[in-house]
């Protein structure tokens, strides 16, 4: 049974001039696998991403023919049942660790917060449960992390706590927001390790969203092209080059490869994606 | 050598901001002898004359100026006043007679008692008002802090006094009225801490502490209510900012409660500005709002240093300055070392 029903999922936002749609009624199914949602920056990923958690604040609007998670309609979910499925069974991880985390709350308090919420546990097994998922994500020293804030670790590091954080409570749904745009390019296969093997090892589902057109190509099974609000493309990851929809086109042919020299990449040709959709 | 630093290096380095802390202090205290000790310099008041009076013959005047050590180059002249001023002698008020220290002594602790009454209005009703008002934008309680952080602008203090006093003292009799106590108690408690409300609950008077209580509610509340215009307006206003941060959405990732988003997530961040603010805010009241003691014949600082500036009674007016800038240096210093101790980031 697939994890996660989205039909025409539209999201809105009263603007000076008038609504603008910013997801312009997206359509998939997840299952218990990977899937990449890529596509240019203000394409509505992130919108996309933040919808399904129901983190989309009035005045935004959210309406979907059918948005399900494991068979719960999210669309008319008071906050209270919302409160209970995130960080639980759905969660996400955003970009900038240097963001995400409280600034002023340790890192083991911050982790520990969610068993809190979610299970009655007293604060040693909570403890206990935090150094284990720390380890989980490859963090060498748990004790002394457990005790460190946010802004004495770098940020490969923030990041793997971030991850270990959303996975602390073994949800079904990961969504991870451009997890590895913020970090140093040395640290980025590690944490999408970390991330992917977490994923497979506890049978999660995951929404891997970038700009990335390789890395969600390599991290993931499914792909969606997204495109100014719409889905353009969708694609077996492996199948990705025999993609036909002009925009993917233009997204490829702007990859560089290392076997070839070009003067210059291409740039996109927005006339004929427009004439595409 | 090596292994004794070895041995006090992490004490040394450990102990070091604290030297640091308290030598800066003392700069500053320094500092301030300087600028009061400057001022008595340069305004055209005469300590001579002061001290000798305007008809005393001219032999007279030279000898009281030799004996006051006027002649002395400046630098003596600076240090024998810093240890004047260390040993709480800060010469005689020509207004009161008195001495000015036992003078501040007295009055010093009237501006304390009410502006900590203020500052306990403004924080405690400021702070919570100001983080509602954020989480809930636009509601009643938001509207209100827009109200009063404008009403706190543009109503005049003496103006709030005497409708108070009109209305809660003449019409309703339900406050005592000028002064800090009922005259027919004035001076009956035994000064303890110079806090009436302190002293007679230490000599058991409660009818003294009911009169005294009576007659600072009105000035203290209306101390407190500026205080909480502004805190609450601040509060607001950082709690906004906190609540559009990152990681507030990643607590409600993680399912969080509105209450613990609130008061963990936004809350916490912003304890160290507040505490600005506030250290601000108690500041000011403790400068004597001349105003308030005016309306409500209080005899506190604001009203003394008004008098003794009317009466161009240099010695008072020094000694009021020298108060009034030790206060705001203890407040802002206080409220570094807290920021210090609050702030994961200051701490390094
Ligand atoms: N509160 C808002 N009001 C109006 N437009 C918004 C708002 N938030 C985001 N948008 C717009 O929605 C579009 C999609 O944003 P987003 O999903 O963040 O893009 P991305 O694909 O880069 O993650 C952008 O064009 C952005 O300007
Ligand atoms: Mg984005």
């Amino acid at each position: 049974m697939s994890l996660l029903h989205v039909e025409n999922l539209r999201v809105r936002f009263p603007t000076d001039h008038g609504e603008v749609e910013v997801v312009k009624g997206l359509t998939f199914d997840l299952g218990r696998e990977r899937l990449g949602i890529v596509g240019e920056s203000g394409s509505g990923k992130s919108m996309t991403g933040r919808a399904l958690m129901g983190l989309i604040a009035p005045p935004g609007r959210v309406t979907a023919d059918r948005l399900e998670f494991d068979g719960i309609d999210l669309r008319n979910l008071p906050e209270s049942g919302l409160r209970r499925l995130r960080g639980a069974r759905m969660s996400m991880v955003m970009q900038d660790p240097k963001f995400s985390l409280n600034p002023v709350i340790r890192i083991g308090e911050q982790i520990g917060e969610a068993l809190q919420f979610h299970r009655s546990m007293n604060a040693r097994a909570r403890k206990q449960a935090v150094l284990e998922v720390l380890e989980a994500v490859r963090i060498n020293e748990p004790e002394r992390v457990y005790r460190l804030f946010p802004h004495e670790v770098s940020g490969g590091m923030g990041q793997r706590v971030m991850i270990a954080m959303m996975v602390v409570l073994q949800p079904d749904l990961m969504i991870a927001d451009e997890p590895t745009s913020a970090l140093d390019v040395s640290v980025r296969a590690t944490v999408l390790e970390i991330l992917d093997d977490l994923v497979r090892r506890r049978g999660m589902g995951l929404i891997l969203i970038s700009h990335d057109l390789d890395m969600v190509a390599r991290w993931c099974d499914r792909i969606l092209v997204m495109y100014a609000g719409r889905v353009v493309e969708e694609c077996a990851a492996e199948k990705l080059h025999e993609a036909t929809h002009p925009y993917t086109r233009g997204l490829l042919a702007s990859v560089p490869q290392l076997n070839e020299t070009r003067r210059r990449l291409p740039v996109l040709d927005r006339a004929a994606i427009g004439a595409g959709t | 050598m090596a292994q004794a630093a070895r041995m006090f290096g992490p004490l040394a380095t450990r102990a070091a901001p604290l030297v640091w802390f308290i030598v800066i202090i003392l700069m500053t205290f320094l500092g301030l002898l300087a600028i009061t000790f400057v001022i008595g310099r340069v305004v055209p008041i005469d300590p001579v004359l002061a001290v000798v009076g305007d008809r005393a013959p001219r032999a007279t005047y030279e000898a009281a100026r030799l004996a006051m050590g006027l002649d002395d180059p400046l630098v003596v002249q600076f240090f024998r006043y810093v240890g004047d001023v260390v040993q709480g002698n800060l010469g005689r008020s020509v207004s009161t007679g008195r001495p000015v220290a036992e003078d501040l002594a007295r009055v010093f602790p009237a501006t304390l008692e009410m502006a900590t009454l203020g500052i306990i209005i403004g924080v405690t009703i400021g702070v919570p008002m100001g983080v509602i008002a954020a989480a809930r934008q636009g509601s009643w309680i938001d509207q209100i802090i827009r109200v009063l952080a404008l009403a706190g602008y543009a109503i005049p203090a003496f103006w709030l006094g005497l409708v108070g006093l009109v209305i809660f003292y003449a019409h309703f009799r339900l406050v005592g009225g000028p002064g800090r106590i009922n005259i027919f108690m004035d001076g009956m408690v035994p000064v303890r801490t110079g806090l009436l409300l302190v002293d007679s609950l230490i000599a058991g008077d409660m009818r003294a502490f009911r009169s005294a209580f009576s007659h600072i509610i009105l000035p203290g509340t209306i101390l407190g209510f500026f205080s909480l215009a502004y805190i609450a307006r601040m509060t607001r206003s950082f709690m906004l900012e906190q609540l559009g941060q990152e990681y507030i959405t990643t607590a409600r990732v993680k399912g969080a409660p509105e209450r613990v988003i609130i008061w963990r997530h936004a809350f916490r961040p912003i304890r160290v500005q507040l505490i600005t603010v506030i250290g601000l805010s108690y500041a000011g009241l403790l400068e004597g709002s001349v105003m308030i003691e005016t309306v409500f014949s209080w005899p506190g600082i604001g009203n003394y240093l008004t008098t003794a500036l009317l009466n161009a009674d240099m010695n008072a007016v020094l000694g009021a300055t020298l108060v009034i800038g030790a206060v705001f240096i203890t407040i802002n210093k206080g409220s570094d070392l807290l920021y210090r101790l609050l702030d994961p980031r200051a701490r390094a």
